[in-house]
C-alpha cells in the first residue's frame, strides 16, 4: 500500500463526503470529479513497479529485456479511457445544471425537491 | 448538522468495507500475463514503441471505439440540452475583448495547433495521442473564443470534422477484418521501420483520426457552453 493509493483513497471519500452533504450542484460536481480522480490514482498506483521506466520503448530497452523494465501499461491504457469519460460525464452533469438553474434561477438542490416521493 | 454526522459515519463505514481490498495490493513485482505479451509483442508484431498506444489503438481497438462513442454521446446531450432558443440574429451580449490579448491570442494559435498535431502524430513514437492532441486543439478554439469576441464556430465544418473521421476510423477497423487478421489490425500498410515517423502501419492515421474528432468534439461542448448569455 503506498502513498499513492492512500492519496487516492483519502480524495475518493473527501470526494464523495461533498456529494453527501454539500447542497450547490456546482460543488456537488466538483466532488464527483475529486471522486473521479482518486479512482484514477489508485489504478495508475496499482500498475507501478517499484524502480522501472515508463512503457515507451527505445532501442536501449529493445536490446536488453524489456519485460523486466517497463511498469505494467494496461493500467495506464484504462485511466486513459477513464479521464476521457469522465470528462464526458462531468461537461453532461455541467450542462445539467445550466438548464436546472435557467428553469429556477436557482443552484440550491433544496430548490428541487420534487423529485423526492 | 445531524445530517453530517450521518454522512460521516456512512463513509467510515463505506471505507471500512473498501479498506481491505486496498491493503491487500501488494507492490506489484513483475508485469502480468497480459501485460507481459504486450510488451513483448509490440515492437515485434506491431512496430510500436509507446506500449500504451499498441494496447489502446490495436489490442483493445473496440475499447477506444466505444469511448469515442461515449464522448459523441455525450457532445449530442450537451448540444441537446443547452440548445440555443431563436439563434437567428439573437447574440448573447460579449465585453470587447483587450489589445493586448486579442494580438497575443493571433501570436499563440498557430503555435498551439501545430504543437496538437505533432502530439497526435507522434502517438506511437513517444508519450501523447489522439485524445490528448485533440484536447490541445480545442484549448486552441477555446483560446479564439476568449480572444476574439466576433468570433464563431462554422457549424459546417465543424460536422464535417465529427462525421468524416468517425466514418473513416469504423471503415478502417472493417478493412482490417477483410485485408488483415482482425477487426482494427494495423498491419494494412507496411509497417517500416521502427522509430520512424511513417511506420507502425494505420496507427498514426487512426490516432490523427481521433485526435481531429476530439478537437472536434471537444469544440462542439466549449460552442454550446459558451453560447450562453
Amino acid at each position: 500500500m503506498t502513498i499513492a493509493i492512500i492519496i487516492g483513497f483519502v480524495l475518493f471519500f473527501f470526494g464523495l463526503f461533498a456529494v453527501l452533504t454539500r447542497k450547490n450542484l456546482i460543488k456537488m460536481i466538483i466532488g464527483f470529479s475529486i471522486m473521479n480522480n482518486g479512482v484514477h490514482l489508485i489504478m495508475v498506483a496499482i500498475g507501478y513497479i517499484e524502480g522501472n521506466t515508463a512503457p515507451i520503448l527505445d532501442k536501449h530497452h529493445i536490446r536488453r529485456e524489456a519485460v523486466q523494465m517497463v511498469v505494467d501499461p494496461i493500467p495506464s491504457a484504462l485511466v486513459l479511457t477513464a479521464i476521457v469519460i469522465g470528462l464526458a460525464v462531468t461537461s453532461l452533469m455541467l450542462a445539467y445544471a445550466v438548464m436546472l438553474y435557467r428553469k429556477r434561477k436557482s443552484l440550491s438542490i433544496d430548490d428541487y425537491e420534487d423529485l423526492k416521493c | 448538522m445531524v445530517k453530517r454526522l450521518a454522512a460521516v459515519i456512512a463513509l467510515g463505514l463505506l471505507a471500512l468495507i473498501i479498506l481491505p481490498l486496498i491493503t491487500d495490493i501488494g507492490p506489484l513485482d513483475e508485469l502480468g500475463i497480459a501485460a507481459n505479451k504486450y510488451v513483448d509483442m509490440a515492437v515485434k508484431e506491431l512496430g510500436v514503441q509507446n506500449v500504451v498506444t499498441a494496447v489502446l489503438v490495436t489490442y483493445r481497438g473496440l475499447d477506444t471505439i466505444g469511448e469515442v462513442a461515449v464522448l459523441f454521446i455525450a457532445t449530442t446531450g450537451i448540444g441537446f440540452v443547452l440548445r440555443k432558443k431563436n439563434s437567428r440574429g439573437w447574440k448573447p451580449r460579449k465585453r470587447e475583448q483587450s489589445e493586448i490579448l486579442h494580438v497575443s491570442g493571433r501570436f499563440l494559435l498557430p503555435i498551439i495547433v501545430i504543437f496538437s498535431i505533432y502530439v497526435f502524430t507522434h502517438g506511437h513514437l513517444s508519450p501523447g495521442g489522439g485524445f490528448q492532441g485533440g484536447v490541445i486543439l480545442a484549448s486552441s478554439i477555446l483560446l479564439l473564443f476568449l480572444s476574439n469576441s466576433l468570433f464563431e464556430v462554422n457549424h459546417d465544418i465543424m460536422r464535417a470534422l465529427e462525421t468524416i473521421p468517425g466514418f473513416v476510423y469504423v471503415l478502417m477497423g472493417f478493412l482490417g477484418m477483410v485485408l488483415s487478421a482482425g477487426f482494427l489490425d494495423s498491419r494494412l500498410l507496411p509497417l517500416g521501420k521502427t522509430g520512424m515517423l511513417f511506420s507502425a502501419g494505420t496507427i498514426p492515421i487512426i490516432y490523427s483520426l481521433i485526435g481531429l474528432k476530439v478537437g472536434a468534439e471537444l469544440s462542439a461542448i466549449l460552442d454550446s457552453l459558451g453560447g450562453e448569455s
